[in-house]
């Protein structure tokens, strides 16, 4: 049965079914991040979601935000390198934007977004069209300040499609930012790795909600 | 086909070697934190240097911590820069009351987790500068320093700084010096082949058997054009060209002229051989010679490397006296050690 909103530890399990998928994903993050970068990103990822599983799994959380917060913690502290930065920056000042809220509904969905959306930005200097995990995560904060009043599986499914939309439109845009920037050109037509991790992230919040 | 790789449990890499690196420097060096190294008996009061950056690169950036060098390192996960954390216990270890120079490749992962480190570190009143390593002049245009990646020049900038730290009564004075080190210092590399990521095997690139990639960066990242495979005399020239050509469009640096002085660098990116190496370096120091520009001392060997990469990178440090006497200062340590006096000229 779809859920209406989410108790922390509910948070907490969407968090960790994400972090298992980003797991599960690492053969296709890593190829995704070979053809335009080093080709560690997956790997990154798969140890950043492995220590949130570390810090997650069997915690009782009694508020909204700790969840998302912890997340971040876990991921900066345990990647390193610009993923470990600015995925850590998404769950940390997101999280932070949850302060006191009393569960996770569309609304939430939204100041979470917006929060997090602002950090990274700040943080990595990167805009809209620079072929970064931006692309991704900008397109899903708008959404989600779009369908706020709405009800959270269809907040979260819009969110979802509006990141795999914002990951596919990477593919066309030359990369400014990090290791690609010297492609030029020739980073079109691969989608910016970061984005595909954003975009699997939401899928599976989004799954998890609707379920 | 994956690399064969003398390793135990892949994702553990970068933790080990760092440990077996504490074990190499046997008591002048101690481990800090998770993945921090910093000298033992940094005297109280010195402007302290912490380098660092991504594993995998070995013997630098955590090889270069040593006598008259870096006070310490924060060493990241393979290729990938050191968390927040590690910077801030990198710093806390090194930090002698008279702050803390930042000194590292200009890498956006980098440049991010050092800053966070830096905002932590200022939390406990540690005051920290930063200088960014960019020599690599096939990365961006010299108007553009800001986007360029620091690669092999990395080493003569290390020693530098370090040098000039012993005696730097202010963290103002050293991160000027550092500075101009930076601005005299570039690089070319090529890569004939890739390095591999030990977690996965996988190379971090691909490139044509009969192509050298020119000014590919030490991870990989492409550079200005890959060009049909050549002998190490057809090269050499090609590349230091890149160099002159530099110093020649940077309008905050002179030419490089008949009589000036520089350091050069050969540096091999991992599997190049020594061999190769020498008779590189013996077209450059014929390049520099046939322009009238005297090589003040010479570097050789794979100190910035990406694991078995094949390639071949210059680079050339332009002197003055300040970086003369600096340069002259012996030092010590896994990666680049110097003894009293020059040996080139």
């Amino acid at each position: 049965m779809a859920k209406e909103s989410l108790s922390p530890n509910e948070c907490r399990d969407m968090l960790l079914a994400a972090a298992d998928k980003i797991i599960e994903a690492e053969p296709i993050l890593t190829d995704a991040d070979r053809a335009l970068g080093d080709g560690d990103h997956g790997i990154g990822m798969q140890r950043g979601m492995t220590a949130v599983k570390g810090k997650l799994e069997g915690q009782d959380f009694d508020s909204i935000d700790k969840p998302f917060t912890t997340m971040g913690m876990a991921m900066m502290s345990s990647m390193g390198g610009a993923s470990g930065a600015v995925f850590g920056t998404l769950f940390r000042a997101g999280g932070k934007a949850l302060a006191g809220a009393e569960s996770f509904g569309a609304a939430q969905l939204a100041d979470f977004l917006s929060a997090a959306s602002e950090g990274v930005q700040t943080r990595g200097g990167a805009k809209p069209g620079d072929k970064t995990m931006v692309d991704a995560l900008v397109p899903a904060a708008e959404k989600a300040e779009e369908m706020k009043g709405g009800s959270l599986p269809d907040a979260m499914a819009a969110v979802a499609s509006a990141a795999e939309a914002g990951k596919d439109a990477s593919k066309d845009m030359i990369a400014t930012m990090g290791r690609a920037k010297t492609l030029g050109e020739r980073s079109i037509g691969h989608p910016d790795a970061g984005a595909v991790s954003v975009s699997i992230i939401f899928a599976t919040m989004s799954d998890f909600v609707a379920s | 086909m994956s690399q064969k790789k003398l390793i135990n449990d892949p994702l553990k890499v970068a933790d080990e070697l760092v440990e077996g690196l504490v074990e190499a420097y046997n008591g002048d060096c101690v481990h800090v934190g998770q993945r921090s190294l910093a000298l033992k008996n940094i005297p109280d009061n010195k402007v302290a240097l912490l380098v660092g950056g991504g594993s995998g690169h070995e013997p630098i950036y955590h090889g270069l911590v040593g006598k008259n060098l870096a006070d310490g390192a924060a060493c990241g996960d393979i290729f990938a820069a050191p968390p927040p954390d590690i910077v801030l216990e990198g710093t806390q270890a090194v930090s002698k009351g008279n702050g803390v120079l930042y000194l590292y490749g200009n890498y956006a992962g980098d440049v991010m987790n050092f800053d966070i480190g830096a905002e932590l570190a200022e939390e406990e009143d540690i005051e920290v500068r930063t200088v960014l390593i960019w020599d690599d002049v096939c990365s961006a245009p010299p108007t553009q320093k800001e986007n360029r990646r620091g690669i092999a020049g990395l080493v003569p900038i290390v020693k530098l700084v370090g040098a000039a730290s012993q005696s730097a009564q202010t963290l103002d004075e050293l991160e000027a010096f550092a500075k101009k080190a930076v601005l005299n210092t570039r690089s070319v590399g090529v890569s004939m082949s890739p390095g591999s990521i030990p977690a996965t095997g996988k190379p971090t690139f691909d490139i044509d058997e009969d192509k050298i990639g020119l000014g590919m960066g030490i991870h990989g990242e492409p550079g200005v054009a890959e060009i049909p495979m050549k002998s190490a005399d057809e090269l050499t020239p090609m590349m230091l060209d890149l160099i002159f050509e530099d110093f020649e469009k940077d309008e905050e640096i002179d030419a490089l002229k008949e009589g000036d002085e520089v350091l050069l660098f050969v540096n091999s990116l991992g599997s190049t051989t020594m061999m190769e190496l020498l008779i590189a370096l013996r077209k450059a120091r014929e390049v520099l010679n046939s322009k009238g520009i005297k090589t003040y001392d010479v570097m050789v060997g794979p100190l910035v490397t990406c694991q078995e990469m094949s390639g071949i990178s210059f680079s050339l440090t332009k002197m003055d006296d300040e970086l003369k006497k600096a340069w002259d200062l012996p030092c010590q340590s896994v990666c680049f050690s110097k003894m009293e006096g020059r040996y080139g000229g």
